[in-house]
């Protein structure tokens, strides 16, 4: 299956793109993904704590099986970030 | 009304977008650019923002506040790319019967903002930047499994 990564902030600036492409086996998980996405980026290795993820717009636990075509997001805190995130695993 | 735009923020505009006859209180919050942080002079600020998933979850925000309060007037507009210090980013509107729903409301809304709606905001100085909400975090993202 294929996936559309997204890219914002300081991991686009660490990744030095917003958007790319994966290829990953079929019943990939989003842990699957951000660990190809460390491999292939390892600046983002020094990335941000508390990053979360998308899929297709919406919050995602770590563990939710990817699909062709989704669009996931790895999302660095938001300006007026804290702790106290509604939903959603960090990485 | 929900908005995000480049273009600069007319609050006039977005708030006369939630009068209406039945409501006896408008408040209208707006978030402004600070020309400081932490004793260091801010240049300017970038404002980025996962556009598709920001505007849904500002619906969502809105949509909150239906359910809680009954209001059904609320405008939200925020802005990204480049802002100048004292520029206004953020525009929160809402207008209901009595004026403490619409003060609470607003401040619900806002404090929702800033706690998961994917926009990011880079402050820039004389001699750096900082991305607002990382710094302190630069340590190793772990791997996960």
């Amino acid at each position: 299956m294929k996936a559309r990564v997204r890219l914002f902030a300081i991991l686009r600036e660490k990744a030095g793109t917003s958007e790319v492409t994966l290829e990953m086996p079929d019943g990939s998980t989003v842990a699957d993904l951000v660990k190809e996405m460390a491999h292939r980026y390892p600046a983002l290795l020094e990335g941000v704590a508390h990053t979360m993820v998308a899929v297709n717009t919406e919050y995602v636990q770590q563990s939710q099986v990817l699909h062709d075509g989704d669009e996931v997001a790895l999302i660095p805190p938001v300006s007026g970030g804290g702790p106290n995130r509604l939903a959603g695993d960090t990485i | 009304m929900i908005l995000l735009t480049r273009k600069p923020l007319d609050s006039e505009a977005i708030t006369t977008t939630v009068h209406g006859d039945a409501n006896g209180g408008v408040v209208t919050f707006l978030g402004t650019t600070r020309n400081e942080t932490d004793a260091r002079r801010v240049l300017y600020l970038e404002y980025e923002a996962y556009e598709d998933m920001a505007e849904k979850m500002l619906a969502r925000i809105a949509q909150e506040i239906r359910e809680r309060w009954g209001i059904t007037d609320v405008s939200i507009a925020h802005r990204f790319g480049r802002l100048e210090i004292g520029e206004v980013s953020l525009v929160v509107a809402v207008a209901s019967p009595h004026r403490a729903e619409a003060f609470a409301a607003c401040q619900y809304v806002v404090d929702r903002i800033k706690q998961d709606v994917p926009i990011w905001k880079k402050e820039v100085f004389e001699n750096g930047e900082v991305w607002v909400g990382t710094e302190g975090h630069q340590h190793s993202l772990p791997t996960p499994g």
